[in-house]
């Protein structure tokens, strides 16, 4: 919204009837989940119905918001609570992608070495006692071999080619932000759906190397912690692009439907910095997974 | 220099535009689940953790119960471990967090002369996840398995062992971990973006502060706790080998990643009540906040350091010595701010015009009662130490010296210091004081001996124990039946409170500082619509 017609006054909305659909849809997604995973009856049905529940509060609950920013509802104040949520958000990403990082940095340092017989002061009697004879080398499967023999993926190749395709959908991404703050709309449609389109792409690439891990190199989730800490590492990176590029297609189709303006266009931005942030997850996860 | 100066209107008409003309709550059951005022919610969590608090006692009389006389009379030992595990994750989850954010939505953004929090369908939100949460936690106690029992740390491979019980648990905490994230979000935002113009972070009453910097910590480490039990998850139902020294893994680093959650939020748990008795005591007092500054300092510190001492619940799970050493180290300098903030009080009491109402005694009570357990907290950092007291009922007593007469007394001086501005009516004092001296005496025959039985060698989590153990338990447990019964009275001094009373003024206590006392008693349903001008000369805390 233009300034001009910026209401004075802070937004309180009334009535908010969505987060209580969130939380029922939610509470039956978890419920159902636990229970599918314990193989109990009715726990399928009801995690895709809360799934199902909770996408429909999204639609409503964003819908509503949208609608709101489009005619005017907010000043800037509003928009800068927006700001700070969706940055805080992000760094509360960055800490639950930390977690995994510290699995395979403690792992790798730590434990590993450890269980190879280094250490000293108790640490290395592990190796003593059970496990005589390993030799710690990363990738490593333990002591045991869980999963029987694997290949480790390599950098080179899919990795590679995923690396360049986020880094230049994060460049169109940028071009796409240009072009809405010029107030072109045409190209701002163009650049996000080629952002979309890396994202997918992206995604597709992903599935197949998984593919190819799990019939050619062996290499599983069960593959002892380098397969537990490449898939879980991997696995939530590419849940979270999924997820990107479904904000940034939503985000398309409004903009095809004129919505956002050259100084309102903040849920491309949120978009935007969530994309970046991926980005930056999967350099990490280049460098400390793929490459060393 | 009074803070009486500073004036508030209500809404102008832009809020017609919105469509919201009425400004009471609307009428009906629905008011409280679709509510986006910050003062409902704000309601609504605090009457949540009052039931937890019930709930979680229940179980902790089970426990003392039980270990009322040696031998196994009441409950069967998983039953007991259950109840062990369940208490603390209900007091903890349950009951101190939510009760924090309660105070944190009804008082924040009276404090900082905002009109709600920022984002108040958000904040809705983070209360009603709240209760669907908790129906999965406690719904485990009845499965066939029962619930969880091995402890709430959760360390595997005991933990990978529970029954049907344990998907449950993780995802109970992952929808409790949403919630708690979306509600720090909120009150960062609040802090940041709504505070009255002209209100510098210097002006902030340290209230405010404490949760400021209570919200970066819930931000930065639920998240590293919802990896650490999605790790469980995975190793239970999908096979991965985080925690299997087998497959390459290591149930210690499951240690390392929980306790770099737990140890922030174990100042989580306390940096609120700082916050709290350091608005209590100088009202009555009557002297502003000795060393605003340094408190302001000392909290950030503490919050800093929470983030690298974390090892210092493993000593006897082993690490390397170098290990030991900093973690120790490291420890022991949290002492440091804790002693600026224990010092600081003490000096705003100094030459005082003190009385002692109900907040003031239990705030004072805080004091004493804490340094009790920040000491045996210090012993505690002392590896060699340590090693002897670890798993011991020494530690029940440390950390329940902090969380008991801790955090939970904060609570109570808080729900006294305020319930007047909530509700229009004085709080009957007599009663109050009654509640006040009760609990403080049970309050310690049920954890002092604690010490004793530990130093003597007294197992925690463990439903039997050895006779020479048998006359200290017995008083502990006299202890805890007669406070968890002296609890009945704090509900009954609420409820009469509410239904009415003395009328309140609107500055409630004599040397009340802030803008949350320059409102009616009780606050109006929307308070600062328009924000009050602050001046540099303001008092604001």
């Amino acid at each position: 919204m233009s300034s001009t017609t910026a209401p004075s006054a802070y937004y309180i909305p009334h009535a908010a009837r969505w987060p209580i659909v969130g939380s029922v849809g939610l509470f039956i997604f978890f419920y159902g989940f636990a229970t599918w995973l314990n193989g109990a009856a009715f726990g399928k049905e009801m995690f895709f119905l809360g799934t199902a529940i909770v996408v429909f509060m999204m639609f409503g609950w964003f819908g509503q918001v949208a609608r709101e920013s489009e005619s005017g509802t907010y000043n800037g104040q509003v928009d800068s609570s927006f700001r700070m949520c969706m940055m805080w958000f992000i760094f509360s990403e960055v800490m639950f992608f930390a977690a995994f990082f510290g699995a395979l940095f403690y792992a790798r340092s730590f434990s590993g070495p450890w269980l190879g017989g280094d250490g000293a002061g108790g640490a290395e009697m592990t190796n003593a006692i059970l496990y005589q004879g390993h030799d710690y080398v990363w990738p490593s499967d333990g002591p045991a071999h869980i999963g029987g023999g694997f290949q480790q993926m390599g950098w080179f190749g899919l990795p590679l080619i995923n690396t360049l395709l986020l880094l230049t959908s994060g460049l169109t991404c940028t071009f796409a932000h240009h072009a809405i703050r010029e107030g072109k709309r045409k190209p701002f449609i163009l650049w996000l759906g080629a952002t979309v389109g890396l994202g997918f792409i992206f995604v597709c690439l992903q599935a197949y190397e998984y593919y190819h891990a799990y019939s050619a190199l062996n290499l599983k989730m069960t593959s002892g912690i380098y397969g537990s800490t490449f898939f879980m590492l991997t696995g939530f990176h590419g849940f979270h692009v999924t997820m990107g590029a479904i904000i940034l297609l939503v985000v398309m189709i409004r903009a095809m439907f004129s919505h956002f303006s050259a100084d309102n266009h903040f849920a491309f931005e949120a978009a935007a910095w969530y994309w970046h942030f991926v980005d930056v997850v999967w350099l990490g996860l280049f460098i400390f997974v793929y490459l060393l | 220099m009074s803070s009486n100066d500073v004036t508030h209107h209500a809404a102008d008409d832009h809020d017609h535009d919105h469509g919201h003309d009425e400004h009471g709550p609307a009428p009906g059951l629905m008011r409280w689940v679709t509510t986006t005022n910050h003062k409902d919610i704000g309601t609504l969590y605090l009457w949540f953790s009052l039931v937890m608090f019930f709930i979680g006692g229940a179980m902790a009389l089970v426990i003392r119960a039980e270990l009322f006389q040696p031998g196994i009379q009441i409950v069967d030992p998983m039953f007991f471990n259950s109840m062990t595990t369940m208490h603390a994750i209900v007091m903890i989850f349950g009951v101190v967090m939510p009760a924090f954010v309660g105070l944190a939505n009804w008082m924040i953004p009276m404090m900082i002369g905002a009109p709600d929090m920022a984002l108040p369908r958000l904040n809705n939100w983070s209360f009603w996840i709240m209760p669907f949460a908790f129906t999965i936690m406690l719904s485990t106690l009845f499965m066939d398995s029962g619930g969880p029992a091995g402890g709430w740390t959760l360390y595997p491979p005991l933990v990978l062992q529970m029954g049907d019980s344990f998907a449950y648990v993780i995802f109970a905490i992952h929808f409790l971990g949403i919630s708690s994230v979306m509600g720090s979000i909120n009150i960062v935002a609040t802090i940041f973006n709504m505070r009255a113009p002209g209100m510098t972070f210097m002006q902030m009453p340290m209230f405010v502060w404490t949760w400021l910097i209570t919200a970066y910590l819930l931000i930065a480490t639920i998240p590293v706790f919802a990896g650490a039990v999605t790790m469980l998850l995975t190793d239970r139902f999908f096979g991965t080998s985080f925690f299997n020294a087998a497959g390459g893994g290591d149930p210690v680093m499951f240690q390392h990643i929980f306790w770099f959650f737990g140890h922030p939020e174990v100042y989580i748990l306390i940096l609120p009540a700082f916050g709290i008795v350091s608005s209590i005591i100088p009202t009555f007092a009557r002297k502003p906040l000795f060393g605003y500054d340094s408190m302001v300092y000392a909290t950030a510190s503490i919050a800093f350091l929470s983030f690298i001492v974390w090892a210092h619940h493993m000593f006897t799970t082993g690490m390397p010595l170098a290990g030991s050493l900093f973690f120790m180290f490291s420890t022991m300098m949290i002492s440091v701010p804790t002693g600026v903030k224990v010092f600081n009080w003490v000096a705003t009491m100094w030459r005082g015009s003190m009385t002692f109402e109900t907040p003031m005694l239990f705030a004072i009570g805080f004091v004493i009662m804490f340094t009790v357990g920040g000491l045996s907290g210090l012993m505690l950092a002392i590896t060699p130490a340590d090693i002897q007291y670890h798993d011991t009922y020494f530690v029940v007593a440390h950390f329940h010296y902090v969380l008991v007469p801790g955090a939970i007394y904060s609570l109570m001086a808080a729900t006294y210091y305020w319930l007047p501005k909530w509700t229009g009516n004085m709080y009957d004092e007599t009663l109050g004081k009654w509640h006040f001296w009760i609990s403080t005496v049970f309050v310690n025959v049920l954890f002092f001996p604690m010490h004793f039985v530990g130093l003597a060698g007294m197992p925690r989590r463990i439903p039997d124990y050895s006779l020479q153990f048998a006359d200290w338990n017995m008083i502990a447990t006299i202890g805890a039946f007669g406070f968890g019964f002296s609890q009945l009275m704090f509900v009954y001094i609420i409820v009469k409170c509410v239904r009415g009373g003395e009328k309140a003024t609107a500055n409630v206590w004599e040397g009340a500082r802030g803008l949350e006392w320059t409102v009616a008693s009780p606050a109006p349903y929307h308070t600062f619509e328009t924000a009050p001008a602050i001046e540099s000369s303001t008092v604001t805390r």
